[in-house]
């Protein structure tokens, strides 16, 4: 019947959709179905049987008290200004540091070899090591040195841990993006002539930062959570805050809400992250 | 009368693969060379060899009584006398074509916007790209592009174009307008060396052409010779294949 149908009249009725089209709604209309159903179930589980355990007054209590959250939540986004602040010169820092890394990995002289086996060194060595680590070492010990004022702060040099661990695999996403450009479009800048420093700096580089742009993205997104462990070495950051909150009221609520303030940022800036990526993939096709 | 461009027992090999066995061959000003030969056969590997993008094991290569193959010689001055273009364009996707034409003379001579303007505005309006100047390759044709990256090399006033089957990415109905170009050029004087599939336009234009099999000229002549009385076997197989 249908089939008689589109033979007479899909030339007529070009709006009608097609058998194809009508499939598909109906998919379409059932994955809708079960999935609200799924979601639902799920989301009244959870709402009927939690309350249900029996320490759920005293989790409720101690984690979700609205009028702690009222008192702390102001302290704590004063608090995160400072983990802005670190956030935003580390990062600028672990760009510059990061790309110059990954030049150090590109160098093709002999000469530079030694440049190039630091870079290698320098990557295998951050991004083997745990970052508290390296905070606990630089932060401690660095500071032990007895440098005078500003120089044995621990805030400095918790902040130059996060740039050193960071930049490590930020070099290594700029290496993969200096790689991802073709062979031939080096040939061609250097048939017209072109330096390989120029070659680098008008060619290569311009398209590789481009192409890794979601990935060093997900990586200062990464780093923003990060900047909250420097709490173990002093800097009184969010995280910290909400630390010295729970002790004066005998109460996690405060560790909620800084739970909420990151969350403010870091989904906003992943999403961010995924449609760039998701706009490139679809630019490569 | 001597040579502009003159190989002389040119080999290369990548590895145990020989891709020329002792290339010989002479281009005289404002003559068209064309290379034919099967896939494989070397032609793409001498092209980048005269650009010195290849070094090459041993021989010489001889521009204007120098030879530029000589070992610890700074090769970008050389490149600099030498365009070519490639199969793939290999335009820079990330600027417009105007300034993928204008990079290797802004930096390489030092010229300013300014005063490269007029030049390189002519160059487009010559080969009927003036309106696409401010285009990204990707928003032109494959010919428009392939264009493109002629101009870019000429821009860089070489005194030898090498062309390394600049048609082959086409497709047919805009394989012309590339062509055309290179019609032009010849018109205009300049010295040219070609890979091409393209027998026809070889047999048209060019003055001397190069039968590559297996990293050798085989046979060399003037087109209307060498198309219409291959003198060896391999020759005229291989056009019995690709002229049927």
């Amino acid at each position: 019947m249908a089939e008689a149908g589109l033979s007479s009249d899909a030339a007529a009725a070009p709006a009608a959709p097609t058998r194809r089209e009508l499939y598909e709604a109906r998919q379409r209309r059932r994955s809708v179905t079960i999935a609200a159903a799924s979601t639902a179930l799920v989301l009244a589980a959870i709402v009927v049987l939690v309350p249900l355990a029996p320490g759920w007054e005293a989790v409720q209590r101690s984690f979700f008290n609205g009028e702690v959250f009222a008192r702390t939540f102001p302290g704590l986004v004063n608090a995160f200004v400072l983990n802005i602040a670190i956030f935003a010169w580390c990062a600028p820092t672990i760009a510059i540091l990061g790309l110059a890394v990954a030049l150090c990995r590109d160098v093709r002289a002999p000469v530079l070899f030694p440049l190039r086996m630091f870079g290698a060194l320098y990557t295998d060595i951050f991004r083997g090591l745990p970052v508290i680590l390296v905070i606990y070492l630089m932060g401690f010990g660095i500071p032990g040195l007895g440098l005078p004022r500003p120089w044995n702060s621990p805030y400095l040099w918790g902040s130059v841990a996060l740039v050193l661990v960071y930049a490590a695999y930020v070099a290594e996403v700029f290496r993969s993006g200096i790689e991802s450009i073709h062979e031939s479009q080096r040939a061609a800048a250097t048939s017209l002539g072109l330096s390989d420093r120029d070659t680098m700096r008008y060619v290569v580089l311009p398209q590789a930062i481009r192409n890794v742009m979601p990935a060093n993205m997900n990586l200062f997104i990464a780093l923003q959570k990060d900047v909250a462990l420097l709490s173990f070495i002093g800097p009184v950051e969010i995280f910290r805050q909400a630390g010295v909150y729970k002790s004066l009221f005998a109460n996690f609520t405060p560790y909620v809400g800084a739970a909420l303030i990151f969350l403010a940022i870091t989904i906003p800036a992943t999403r961010y992250a995924d449609y760039l990526l998701h706009r490139q993939t679809r630019q490569r096709r | 009368m001597t040579a502009k461009l003159s190989l002389k027992a040119v080999s290369k090999s990548f590895g145990h693969n020989h891709v020329l066995r002792g290339i010989d061959l002479d281009v005289q000003t404002g003559q068209m060379a064309c290379l034919i030969g099967a896939s494989g056969s070397g032609k793409s590997t001498l092209l980048r060899c005269i650009n010195l993008l290849e070094p090459i094991d041993d021989g010489a290569i001889v521009l204007d009584g120098q030879d530029i193959a000589e070992p610890g010689l700074d090769p970008q001055p050389v490149r600099q006398r030498i365009g070519i273009v490639f199969q793939s364009y290999n335009l820079f996707p990330h600027m417009t074509a105007v300034d993928n034409v204008m990079l290797a003379p802004a930096r390489v001579y030092g010229r300013s916007r300014a005063a490269l303007k007029a030049p390189v505005t002519a160059l487009f309006e010559r080969f009927g790209l003036a309106g696409h100047m401010q285009h990204y390759p990707d928003q032109l044709s494959g010919g428009q592009q392939q264009r493109v990256a002629i101009i870019r090399a000429l821009a860089m006033e070489p005194e030898i174009m090498l062309f390394d089957e600049i048609t082959s990415a086409l497709d047919p109905e805009l394989v012309g307008e590339v062509l055309d170009v290179l019609r032009q050029l010849h018109r205009d004087g300049m010295t040219m060396i070609l890979a091409t599939h393209e027998m026809g336009f070889a047999r048209e234009l060019a003055d001397t052409v190069c039968f590559l099999d297996a990293g050798r000229i085989v046979e060399e002549g003037p087109p209307s010779a060498l198309f219409s009385a291959p003198r060896q076997e391999r020759t005229r197989a291989f056009l019995s294949r690709v002229l049927t």
